[in-house]
């Protein structure tokens, strides 16, 4: 499929929205991925599967390792380890909001809220 | 607070001073202060040897952690036993919940959790929303009670219902959702349904589920026959319009193009297609309806035009003048009578006079069209609805991006909100990776370093440097303008001169029309050059400044260019026609604007030419630069602005103004396209989409559209219309077609005399003008308190955050330590024997 050959989170979105949490999806598993993935879906469901897409192990939380592997894959590991892990403590930092040292859906959601940019950039046109 | 509580904990904190636990006014604002407060009670060594204890019991019992799931949930959350992995290192932290090995009853509790459940299962997913309707019910339906409001800023059980996540209470709970969903109105519904995390077909069947019921409630009592008909009109209706929706949505323009561009170059360069696409919507609007109400009547009974028509040459395509002149297009060809359908077959005489004797018998009143009137009101209407639309549409554009509070998370964002989904070539994708990690790395930078305190001296320098910019470039701005208006004095002379002389080569005249908006062009397209080697010269650090200053620069620029023509035509051509030899200055204006309008177009043409393929061809070629030249969105999008001014200000004089504009936009769109995916890349450093959206619309509405408004109020309210042409001839300005209507109606109808005083009053006493506008900033002040207000609650409750953090922290290790004293009393009396 052209819209996510090169996305570099085509896995986990393929993960996240598949019955199985596998990456084998069904036709209703497709079109809630393209619902959501639409200009009409409100900010908190794309906040919510934006979340469970960052949560790489599937803890309902996104912990450092998760953090970490994100970046990887959103900078082709062009940063090195050490600022991978700088980067990763000032996200917790900044957006951990009750202090646990990790990000629950709550935080993301508050964070979301502040960039209004994310609804733009979380939308895949078809 | 009990004073014997164990807290296995991984390291104890002494700290000198701390009240004991019994005196309740101490306040603990930390954690570990009360975990040191009672080892203090307690002694070290004992806390050292539970935790001893209790790697021993958990390495005894340890259960299979992945699997502590109540049963009932989808395949979806396998956890796997992450615990192990994250262990050792968490001594020295302050977190004592991240990497603790919990006993399993604990891991049961926490992992039913309603956090932690809420993205997990079905059951807790329907339970949230369950809530959630049942809040918007009592919103919706009354004042809710006070204590209905969210929980007190301590834990109080209250508040929280205890759900047993059993497939039973799935059922029910779904039933009760089910209900409060089938109670809200049709848009709520619709929004809630819309919001649920839950697959496409469980929402389906939601609906299915909460339409029936509405159905059965329906059909359960007895509807008289009649509100059953109306019943079954009513949902024809709703069906035929979801079906006429739908239709348009299908209409869509330009898809393919547009995902062509944003699969290349991203959200930023899309956002100014989008701009065009908004424009295109606008004229396409203006144009249906003055060509409904003015040009359509008027085209089907063409007035008698006085002879000496020139015919079709060339030029009238670039000039407008020419044979245009006497057409539909033009202020000038519009009649100042009602027009009426004739009785005979050739259709073509009209009554010249407005209201009484007519020279045909047949005359039927409800089939005449009062021209003057029609003119006027679809102006006045056309606008105050345009008007509407924008400040609707920059309302919610607002509000979409406008950000409360003061953000610190810049990294968070870049990291987690800045993937940009939407591109799709390899190539992009690549670029847009590399950008977001040249990002991070700078903001990372940032972070680290310590400001570097600049010297005075250097202060000084840069304070210098940004003076000598907004010197050249104010500089610049007010030779253009003054240039400009020595050029139009020169220009307006000549005119007078060859309207005065014997022999004129009309061709020639008309060609010297051309020269003025030549200039202006010129300078519109020069001018932005000179501002951006003044940018480069002062070398702003953040790309936000840079581009908020150049828009401002570029934005004097028009303003004034604009206010500039303004005066002069209205100013100048206006005040005395006769003495350029004009019979018709209205329609002269509207010539001026269409000729700027088309010069305007012809040099965008030639800047999308020179400044993007020949840029590329040389920099390739000559300077052998890998990259291209980037897409320049701000100064693109201030293009359209200004076209879309020259529009606004034309209509009144140039009903077909619209039509011409609706052809340049459908040009540039191709144009533009097929330029960008040629020769530019996109811009590398970070555009903020929705910021700028909103900074775009607001000053199509304020500087464009407000200026454009007030120009055609101005026209309107003062200055004489030409006695000789256009639908408001003999008239002493054109507001008077109104009030001569409503004098009219006086006239027939004594009754409406109110209406006529309350027109009167309202329309053109100043008094009421400020009056409303005093209402208007008082509104606008209490919105901005309650702004204040909210930002205020939203510091408190972020506050309360870290208190719940706090508390849930100190219950799930008062929860261990309790499992871990009823598990194991006997050993606890052997090691504090020992310990003795």
């Amino acid at each position: 499929m052209p819209e996510l050959k090169d996305n570099p989170f085509r896995q986990r979105i393929a993960e996240v929205f598949s019955e199985d949490g596998e990456g084998n999806m069904t036709l209703d598993d497709f079109l809630d991925m393209f619902s959501v993935l639409s200009e009409m879906a409100p900010r908190d469901l794309k906040a919510y599967y934006a979340f469970k897409i960052y949560d790489f192990n599937n803890d309902d939380f996104i912990c450092k390792s998760d953090l970490e592997k994100t970046l990887n894959k959103l900078t082709r590991n062009e940063l090195t380890e050490d600022e991978v892990r700088m980067v990763c403590e000032k996200v917790i930092d900044e957006a951990d909001l009750d202090n646990d040292g990790r990000l629950s859906l709550e935080d993301f959601q508050h964070m979301i809220v502040r960039a209004p940019d994310f609804l733009s950039t979380f939308h895949i046109r078809i | 607070m009990a004073q014997n509580v164990n807290f296995d904990l991984s390291h104890p904190l002494i700290e000198a001073g701390l009240e004991s636990p019994v005196d309740e006014e101490g306040v603990h604002d930390s954690f570990s202060q009360l975990i040191a407060e009672q080892s203090q009670n307690e002694g070290l060594s004992d806390a050292f040897e539970l935790q001893q204890l209790q790697r021993q019991l958990d390495e005894e019992d340890r259960d299979d952690v992945a699997f502590l799931s109540s049963p009932g949930h989808d395949f979806r959350e396998r956890r796997p036993m992450r615990r192990d992995v994250e262990w050792q290192d968490n001594e020295g932290q302050a977190d004592p919940l991240v990497g603790e090995r919990w006993s399993s009853a604990t891991m049961k509790v926490l992992s039913s959790m309603p956090s932690r459940t809420i993205g997990r299962s079905r059951g807790a997913i329907i339970s949230q929303y369950y809530n959630r309707t049942m809040q918007l019910r009592r919103r919706r339906q009354s004042r809710p009670a006070i204590r209905d409001f969210s929980r007190s800023a301590r834990p109080s059980i209250r508040g929280y219902g205890f759900e047993v996540d059993s497939t039973d209470a799935e059922v029910s709970k779904r039933d009760r959702l089910v209900n409060n969903l089938q109670n809200l109105s049709v848009s709520d519904r619709v929004r809630m349904l819309r919001g649920m995390p839950l697959s496409v077909a469980e929402k389906s069947e939601l609906r299915s589920l909460a339409l029936q019921k509405e159905k059965r409630t329906l059909s359960g009592s007895q509807i008289p026959c009649c509100s059953q008909l109306k019943y079954y009109i009513i949902i024809g209706a709703r069906h035929s319009w979801y079906s006429w929706l739908n239709f348009l949505h299908s209409l869509h323009l330009w898809q393919v193009a547009l995902k062509t561009v944003s699969g290349r170059f991203g959200t930023g360069v899309l956002s100014y297609f989008l701009f065009l696409k908004t424009l295109l919507f606008f004229n396409v609007f203006l144009f249906l309806v003055t060509g409904a109400f003015m040009v359509l009547p008027q085209a089907v009974h063409p007035p008698v035009l006085p002879a000496g028509r020139s015919s079709f040459s060339g030029l009238e395509l670039l000039t407008g003048a020419g044979y245009f002149s006497d057409t539909v297009m033009y202020y000038g060809y519009y009649c100042n009578y009602t027009l009426r359908k004739s009785c005979r077959d050739d259709g073509g005489v009209q009554n010249v006079s407005l209201s009484n004797g007519t020279r045909l018998d047949c005359v039927s009143k409800h089939l005449s069209y009062n021209m003057p009137l029609a003119y006027f009101f679809t102006i006045g209407v056309a606008f105050f609805i345009t008007c509407i639309i924008l400040v609707y549409s920059m309302s919610k554009s607002f509000g979409q991006s406008f950000r409360i509070d003061k953000s610190h998370s810049i990294l968070a964002m870049k990291v987690l909100c800045s993937w940009d989904f939407k591109v799709i070539k390899k190539s992009s994708v690549k670029l847009m990776s590399e950008n977001i990690s040249t990002q991070l790395k700078e903001l990372l930078a940032e972070v680290n370093q310590k400001k570097v305190k600049n010297t005075a001296c250097q202060k000084l320098g840069r304070l210098m440097v940004h003076g000598l910019a907004w010197t050249i470039c104010i500089a610049s701005t007010t030779a253009c303008v003054l240039a400009i208006y020595y050029f139009s004095g020169y220009m307006h002379k000549n005119l007078q001169q060859s309207s005065l002389s014997a022999d004129k080569n009309p061709l020639l005249t008309e060609a010297s029309l051309l020269a003025l908006p030549v200039v202006v062009s010129l300078i519109n397209l020069l001018l932005p050059g000179l501002f951006n080697l003044a940018a480069w010269m002062e070398d702003y650090e953040s790309p936000s400044v840079r581009t908020y200053v150049a828009i401002c620069r570029n934005l004097m620029l028009k303003v004034s260019v604009l206010g500039l023509l303004c005066y002069h035509w209205l100013g100048r051509v206006a005040a005395e026609p006769k003495s350029i030899g004009l019979k018709c200055w209205e329609s002269f204006v509207g010539q001026e604007l269409y000729r700027f309008l088309l010069m305007d177009f012809i040099f965008t043409l030639l800047d999308t030419l020179f400044g993007e393929f020949l840029w590329r061809l040389f920099s390739e070629k000559a300077l052998k630069r890998r990259r291209k030249p980037v897409f320049d969105i701000a100064r693109n999008v201030l293009e359209l602005i200004y076209g879309q001014t020259l529009a606004w200000l034309g209509v009144l004089f140039t009903p077909l103004l619209p039509a011409v504009q609706i052809l340049k936009l459908l040009l540039l769109f191709y144009v533009k396209k097929s330029s960008v995916m040629m020769n530019c890349q996109a811009p590398r450093k970070p555009y903020r989409v929705s910021q700028m959206t909103t900074v775009f619309i607001t000053l199509l509405c304020f500087p464009s559209f407000l200026g454009a408004s007030v120009c055609v109020t101005i026209t309107m309210w003062s200055i004489t219309p030409s006695s000789s042409c256009g639908p408001f001839r003999e008239l002493k300005t054109m507001f008077q077609a109104g009030k001569r209507w409503v004098e009219e109606l006086e006239k027939d109808n004594p009754n409406l005399s109110v209406l006529a005083r309350a027109h009167s009053y309202l329309v053109e006493n100043p008094f009421f003008l400020f009056v409303g506008a005093g209402i208007f900033l008082i509104v606008i002040y209490f919105h901005s308190q309650v702004v204040d207000g909210q930002r205020k609650i939203i510091s408190l409750l972020q506050e309360q955050i870290e208190n719940e953090g706090e508390d849930k922290k100190f219950l799930i290790t008062r929860l261990q330590s309790i499992h871990e004293k009823k598990r194991t009393p006997a050993r606890r009396l052997t090691s504090q024997d020992s310990s003795c």
